[in-house]
């Protein structure tokens, strides 16, 4: 039956957990719209004939492919739209670089549209209030403590935070940081890896 | 307070009239007010960038303020705590504005289009600038994946058509801040009729969002 792989296109989505981003169903996609051409080509022949040979039995079959027509292209917008969704909530989730298995499941006019996404945020942020803006991608959570207690897992040796202070990052310290500190010192030049695997082990500390 | 400050506003470069006309703790209890009202109404309340500016320059302020103080000061651990809770606010606030203008681009431009000179605006120019942006994107990308592949007559989608609109007839929680008599309460289905309701000052009610919406507008009630 037609608009039936237009249905599947959206199940797919429905199938999958809020947020989540299948790979992009280029195929699925490709089915539709041959589907389209080939209804619009035989709609274009009837009409044709019922007009010239006033043959006006073809109209309910006209009007029946041009409802299929529009229902496709209502699903497949569906479709579209409602990854773009989620590849918006992925902006919010995980900053302007997202991992690389979520970046292959988008196809490049996706990836396109997350960057020039990504440009009006910067913008728009950056425009807000003073010189530098406000950027409105932090402080998600309201803040329930001031201080964070951090625990160094490698040797970095003395690191500067914000108000001058020096503090020595040595390899199984403890420090009690301000957490505008800590955020500083994730995305700084310390390596990835060290901030990183300090993060993960914070983050299941500051939920509790 | 309200009229003061536009009156205030209108007069360029007069920002330090502005400030002497709110306290700081009035400021940042309008603010609070202007969070939770845009939090729980259904649709995009007016743009008060005025009040986000002013926030803004307490804040910095506020910065600045905590970097004269000695360290280790009781006071300038709840001087940061305040901040940062200033700023969350802040931010929910204008993360709420800006969800809602992604999530009713085509309703919220045609809105803004469609307004008269002289009413207030509802998207700030950086904002209204966003929501075009956002719009352009969107329409851009629906064409190259699939409407140019489609037949001549389905090659666009109108969007304020295709994306729904905010559901004004939603409940929501309020408080009423000044006395209101006789708001005309529509009917929700057939067999009701259409009745009238005092609000006093102080109570608390649950209605739909459509019965007190100029209410909210112009202060009269707080959202929940």
């Amino acid at each position: 039956m037609f608009c039936e792989k237009a249905l599947e296109l959206i199940r797919e989505l429905q199938r999958m957990g809020d947020g989540q981003l299948p790979a992009f169903n280029e195929d699925g996609i490709r089915q539709v719209l041959d589907e389209m051409k080939a209804l619009y080509e035989q709609n274009q022949t009837d009409v044709n004939e019922a007009k010239t040979e006033g043959k006006s039995e073809l109209i309910p079959t006209i009007k029946f492919r041009h409802s299929c027509l529009l229902r496709n292209q209502r699903c497949v917008a569906a479709y579209l739209y409602d990854r773009l969704l989620r590849i918006r909530a992925l902006r919010w989730e995980y900053g302007s670089v997202l991992p690389t298995t979520i970046r292959f499941h988008m196809c490049a006019e996706e990836t396109e549209w997350f960057n020039q996404y990504k440009k009006s945020l910067a913008t728009y942020m950056r425009s807000l209030g003073g010189e530098e803006g406000l950027d409105i991608t932090q402080d998600i959570k309201p803040p329930k403590s001031l201080y964070i207690e951090v625990r160094c897992l490698k040797d970095h040796g003395e690191f500067e935070i914000d108000d001058g202070t020096v503090i020595l990052l040595k390899k199984n310290s403890q420090v009690v940081l301000f957490l505008k500190s800590f955020f500083s010192i994730r995305l700084s030049c310390v390596p990835f890896n060290t901030c990183h695997s300090l993060f993960t082990a914070l983050f299941a500390q500051m939920e509790m | 307070m309200a009229d003061a400050m536009s009156d205030a506003g209108e007069v360029s470069g007069e920002e330090e009239s502005q400030e002497d006309v709110m306290t700081p703790a009035e400021l940042i209890s309008k603010l609070q007010e202007a969070w939770l009202n845009e939090k729980f109404a259904p649709e995009l309340l007016e743009n008060k960038s005025e009040l986000v500016e002013c926030v803004m320059e307490q804040l910095t302020h506020m910065e600045e303020n905590l970097q004269r103080v000695r360290k280790g000061d009781v006071k300038a651990s709840m001087h940061r705590m305040e901040i940062d809770r200033i700023r969350f606010v802040l931010s929910s606030y204008l993360r709420s504005r800006l969800q809602k203008i992604e999530k009713f681009f085509p309703h919220v431009l045609e809105k803004e289009k469609s307004r008269a000179d002289g009413d207030p605006s509802f998207l700030s120019p950086e904002e209204f600038a966003f929501a075009k942006e956002y719009l352009a994107n969107t329409e851009v990308y629906l064409r190259a994946v699939a409407l140019k592949h489609m037949p001549p007559n389905l090659q666009s989608i109108d969007m304020l058509k295709a994306v729904p609109e905010p559901c004004l007839d939603s409940f929501v929680f309020l408080r009423v801040k000044e006395t209101q008599e006789n708001i005309l309460v529509e009917p929700e289905t057939d067999e009701q009729r259409e009745y009238v309701v005092d609000l006093d000052e102080g109570s608390q009610h649950l209605m739909r969002y459509r019965t007190i919406a100029p209410l909210v507008a112009n202060g009269a009630v707080q959202l929940i």
